[in-house]
């Protein structure tokens, strides 16, 4: 177990351990006690880490054949899909792979959401969650850029363009950012750049985010603390690496079908149109994944402080441990916070959906309904709902539910010489 | 396994709307069979080979297709003309090369591995010579439009007369399918307006339907292998996922057992 302190059995084992304990990290890894009463919801970390590495992988073969000028980046694409080989599986991986990770980062938070994961001792890991969540989207946005087809061109038109929206040093910024006075050569190159370089910071913070996890060790489906290692946990290889192991699989299998079968149905169509910046598209819309912050951000009026309240409704997140005054973590035992945690989901569901819609009429007013619902889930419900809820009584540890509150000392004692 | 299911039907509840969402303008196309749609499609030889025709005697006179080389005619998935054909097709075009020893640029024919000939020079010359519109490049038309193949092939065969309330200038002319109704290129292909090299009769829309084809090959040329490979791919993970399921009861009935 991870307390216990490791001795290499070999010589050179021992002795290189002293010096570099690789090998201690190895065995805390392999040992690492894990509540046994994890469900499938917990194995979307493991599978978020196989789409950073993919993407990593894929991004740098592609970054082989890749060139990044305004004036031949979507021939080299093209180039890609056609003339290298398996070009094409590469390139639908990493943009497919892109929509994945979005998917599978998405079920990650809001599992964290409905088992209060965020909450105290495990601060630190959801506010690192929130800035990987936050370059995840700077990545996506500029990698989305790159093939230089006309949503990404006016994408980036519209996007930086939001930067105007600050006062006095707006324009400035905006211009900086470009490298010039429109978005062209310059901006492109820096956001290969950038798009380059910020998965490895991800990379880096996805690390921290695990030590911090490794702390005080994995919440549960029933969010109590529980006593490690115990009966009620079991060492994370191979009870856990099995069971991830197998969800990823699941989840692979529906990446494999979006990228043999329907390799563009969730780009658009005309990102297959070179850019052309004296014609702009009849709709600008971002990507599916960004859409409910797209919606946030047009349902204001004012340029200013759309950007504020799109911004907002992604840093309110960080605040959350400290929004949520419930002492109880999961949803199971909150009657009530259960109910509004299904109320953010459908409101969630909704502004992604009137994102994708024109910003006029009914889709603006169910837009601004859906932007102020969800402010008002987080800093009014939540820090009320802590106060007034009835929760239901905790049991006293995770084996309770599951043995139907019977103690069975002996199985117990059997299990524990196994581990 | 109450929950797996659970995440499952989340997935593909939010897939569904989000292609939903993605093809919210919904048009009712025209409708035809597509072989190469479904989890094995497959391109029609002969219609590849057809559609080539169809691009190279009418497409071709103003529309680009730079991505798309010669050799790729004759590359397995493709038309897959014999090399032969192809260097007899492609030696019928003139490249502009260069410079020479002398330092003089020439003109000589085409080679396989030479990309397929633009009718103009440049998208300026292109739009003199079309009344301003610039006829876009067809290599990724196919995967340009929303709608992709459908509506290539309901534009092909929408042109009307206009409705009595729409006015349209010189060189304007009335689709159903086209984005507000208004083209400015003429009817491309008519019965009969040109002869099948293998007999097939030229209708309209069998016509419409080997250019289609033609089209959406050159967008995705590399379109069977990704059928093949996907339909090997998931059947080996679904195997792979048969087996690590049951190493896991396996394994979880260590614990579970005893429970």
């Amino acid at each position: 177990m991870s307390d216990h302190e490791y001795t290499p059995k070999s010589k050179f084992g021992k002795w290189f351990n002293d010096r570099l304990p690789l090998l201690s990290l190895a065995s805390h890894l392999t040992d690492y006690p894990t509540p046994k009463n994890l469900n499938y919801w917990w194995t979307f970390g493991g599978i978020l880490t196989f789409c950073l590495i993919t993407q990593i992988v894929t991004g740098l073969t592609l970054a082989m054949h890749y060139i990044a000028h305004a004036d031949m980046a979507f021939e080299s694409v093209e180039h890609i899909m056609r003339d290298v080989n398996y070009g094409w599986l590469i390139r639908y991986i990493h943009a497919n792979g892109a929509s994945m990770f979005f998917l599978a980062v998405y079920i990650h938070i809001f599992r964290s959401l409905f088992y209060g994961s965020y909450k105290s001792p495990r601060e630190i890991i959801w506010i690192l969650g929130i800035i990987i969540y936050l370059l995840m989207m700077a990545a996506a946005f500029m990698g989305y850029v790159l093939p230089w087809g006309q949503m990404s061109f006016w994408g980036a038109t519209v996007i930086t363009n939001l930067f105007s929206a600050i006062p006095l040093v707006g324009e400035g910024i905006v211009n900086w950012l470009w490298g010039g006075y429109s978005v062209d050569n310059p901006t492109l190159t820096r956001f290969f750049t950038l798009h380059y370089l910020i998965p490895f910071l991800i990379l880096g913070l996805v690390v921290l985010h695990i030590w911090a996890l490794h702390v005080p060790g994995n919440n549960n489906p029933v969010g109590i603390d529980i006593k490690k290692p115990s009966k009620d946990t079991v060492p994370f290889h191979p009870y856990i690496v099995i069971k991830d192991g197998f969800a990823l699989l699941m989840f692979m299998i529906v990446f494999a079908f979006f990228v043999f079968y329907t390799p563009n149905i969730l780009g658009h169509a005309d990102n297959y149109i070179e850019a052309n910046p004296l014609v702009t598209p009849a709709h600008i819309v971002p990507e599916w994944y960004l859409l409910p912050f797209y919606a946030i951000l047009r349902s204001v009026p004012d340029k200013l402080l759309g950007v504020i309240a799109m911004l907002s409704a992604i840093l309110i997140l960080a605040a959350l441990p400290w929004l949520d005054t419930s002492k109880i973590r999961s949803a199971v035992f909150r009657p009530l916070y259960k109910q509004f945690y299904w109320i953010l989901v459908a409101d969630v569901l909704i502004l992604g959906y009137v994102g994708a819609m024109p910003a006029e009429g009914l889709y603006l007013l169910i837009a601004r309904v859906a932007t102020g619902y969800y402010f008002i889930h987080f800093l009014v419900v939540l820090p009320i709902l802590g106060f007034k809820e009835k929760t239901m009584p905790l049991p006293l540890s995770i084996t309770e539910p599951v043995l139907g509150g019977s103690p069975m000392a002996s199985a117990v004692k059997k299990k524990e010489s196994l581990n | 396994m109450n929950n797996i299911f659970k995440i499952i039907y989340l997935i593909i509840f939010i897939i569904t709307g989000t292609i939903q969402v993605n093809s919210a303008e919904k048009i009712d196309y025209l409708k035809t069979d597509w072989s190469f749609k479904g989890l094995f499609g497959k391109f029609d030889r002969a219609s590849l080979q057809r559609g080539y025709q169809v691009y190279k005697e009418v497409c071709a006179s103003c529309h680009s297709m730079k991505y798309v080389s010669f050799r790729n005619l004759s590359e397995p998935g493709g038309p897959e003309f014999t090399e032969e054909q192809v260097k007899a097709i492609a030696a019928s075009y003139e490249v502009n090369d260069g410079p020479n020893s002398e330092g003089e640029m020439f003109l000589r024919p085409a080679k396989l591995s030479d990309k397929f000939v633009m009718p103009y020079e440049n998208v300026k010359a292109a739009q003199a010579a079309n009344g301003g519109a610039y006829p876009p490049d067809m290599s990724v038309l196919a995967k340009a439009r929303s709608g992709g193949v459908d509506y290539i092939y309901s534009l092909l065969l929408g042109y009307e007369d206009a409705p009595s309330d729409v006015k349209l200038d010189d060189g304007v002319y009335y689709n159903k399918f086209m984005y507000g109704n208004k083209i400015k290129m003429a009817e491309p292909i008519t019965d009969d307006l040109i002869e099948y090299g293998d007999g097939t009769p030229a209708t309209k829309e069998q016509m419409a339907k080997d250019v289609t084809t033609f089209l959406m090959w050159a967008a995705e040329p590399h379109l069977e292998s990704r059928h093949k490979m996907g339909f090997k791919a998931i059947l080996y993970l679904i195997i792979l996922t048969v087996l690590v399921y049951f190493s896991m009861k396996k394994i979880w009935s260590r614990i579970e057992s005893e429970v």
